[in-house]
């Protein structure tokens, strides 16, 4: 989708602010909140890509006035909803519906660090061969799709050069939305600054974007 | 469609209002720094403590879970882990070879990997390139690494300027890259993550593995700095 998320090369940002010794969390429930979102996705009831694309779909001026945690909060009580893990009265009271089910936790202080370690690997082996090899020439398809996409608007109908070849890796377009895998190949692909940014742009730059090979069309 | 539980959040808030008595901007924490927060209710606090006690009472999340959880990224993992694999790689011809070659394993000799590093690609400096990583989308980051990333790197200005300005926004880091350096920036697009091997600063010759990865700073990895010896006085 063409959201406020999608914002490389916009300007009217601001300065970048830095802050020295920066600690991990800023407060607590910003660690609760990454947390709570981490031992949730153990269940498995949605996948990584589902939830960016949950991020994304936070109305744009919401988006850029809330904090990173604020958006995880969000993201999360919007996807225990949509799931049906807790019902919109629990949710709306924070209490559990009397006599419901109690579930037993899926990750628990033990299989923590298996968790993190074992985590989802997104490569796939798949029969089918690359359409594209190292040091050609590719297109980056003009496409705007309305849902989850990880196909940069910057980089939309640009010229660019396959740098490496990265294997077959989970289709993200598709995965948000549980309409299946649909593994393909994914390449880095580079973009030369004034392909991207015209003369402006340094001469010598580049930028290298992930792609797959939904989002090229040989040039 | 809405993305949140309006009438849980608004109930949870209310009860925040009132416990704290208060309506100003959350800000937990109390170090020096001049830049702004972005808007943070009051009431977050209790807003997911009541989130959290739901789910637990629901069996859904075991508390010991989330404490192991934060306490994984705030005290075992962060960019001290990758700091020894860059200092390896610039004592250890051989390992740096691996590293460059293929980095997820190279990095899992140290055993950092896992989560948000399970794909690895390590970027080398030299007088002639330079890289720079950023997740224009999100806020992709090399955690086995590099920990959680700073906010600077998740917020807006860093993500809309590092693709169009990088020099620009590499100035704003203190660092000025002569015209003939190509810079190379690596938009974390997908499930692979970047780290930057830095250059090894000049005159650092004498020092061991373990001084040397006392050099390399998170922004370093993330290329938005360089590695320096310390000045005189500067530390010990």
């Amino acid at each position: 989708m063409n959201g406020v998320h999608d914002m490389g090369g916009m300007h009217g940002m601001g300065p970048i602010q830095y802050e020295k010794n920066e600690p991990v969390f800023h407060a607590r429930w910003e660690a609760r909140t990454f947390a709570l979102n981490l031992a949730m996705a153990a269940w498995s009831k949605w996948n990584i890509d589902a939830g960016r694309h949950q991020i994304e779909l936070i109305p744009a001026a919401e988006y850029l006035r809330m904090s990173y945690y604020q958006k995880w909060f969000a993201r999360l009580v919007a996807l225990i909803a949509k799931t049906g893990m807790a019902t919109g009265e629990e949710l709306d009271s924070g209490k559990a519906a009397p006599g419901s089910a109690r579930a037993t936790p899926a990750l628990t202080a033990e299989t923590v660090p298996k968790m993190l370690a074992n985590s989802a690997v997104a490569s796939r082996n798949i029969p089918a061969l690359p359409r594209f090899q190292v040091g050609e020439r590719v297109r980056a398809r003009n496409i705007h799709p309305t849902g989850h996409t990880r196909l940069p608007r910057y980089a939309r109908g640009k010229l660019g050069t396959i740098d490496r070849h990265h294997g077959a890796f989970v289709f993200p377009d598709t995965n948000a939305h549980f309409l299946g895998e649909k593994p393909q190949h994914l390449y880095s692909v580079r973009f030369a600054a004034r392909e991207l940014w015209g003369e402006q742009a340094s001469p010598r730059d580049a930028v290298y974007i992930d792609m797959w090979d939904d989002y090229l069309d040989a040039a | 469609m809405s993305t949140t539980r309006r009438g849980f959040l608004a109930a949870a808030g209310a009860a925040g209002h009132e416990a704290a008595g208060a309506t100003g901007r959350g800000h937990g924490h109390d170090h020096d720094h001049d830049h702004d927060h972005q808007e943070v209710p009051s009431d977050l606090t209790l807003r997911v403590k009541a989130l959290e006690s739901l789910l637990v009472e629901k069996g859904l999340v075991d508390r010991a879970a989330l404490d192991a959880l934060v306490d994984t990224y705030e005290h075992k993992v962060g960019p001290r882990n990758g700091a020894r694999v860059v200092a390896r790689a610039w004592v250890d011809a051989a390992y740096k070879k691996r590293l460059l070659d293929d980095a997820t394993s190279a990095i899992a000799e140290f055993g950092f990997s896992g989560r948000q590093g399970e794909h690895m690609l390590a970027l080398e400096n030299t007088p002639k390139v330079h890289n720079l990583v950023v997740c224009t989308l999100c806020s992709c980051y090399p955690w086995p690494v590099l920990g959680l990333p700073p906010v600077w790197y998740k917020s807006a200005p860093y993500r809309s300027r590092a693709v169009i300005d990088p020099r620009g926004v590499l100035r704003e880091f203190g660092l000025q890259l002569p015209e003939d350096v190509e810079v190379r920036v690596w938009d974390s697009t997908a499930e692979l993550r970047y780290l930057v091997l830095p250059e090894r600063p000049a005159g650092s010759e004498n020092l061991n593995e373990d001084q040397l990865a006392a050099l390399v700073t998170r922004d370093a990895m993330v290329g938005v700095a360089k590695v320096t010896l310390p000045q005189a006085g500067e530390r010990a």
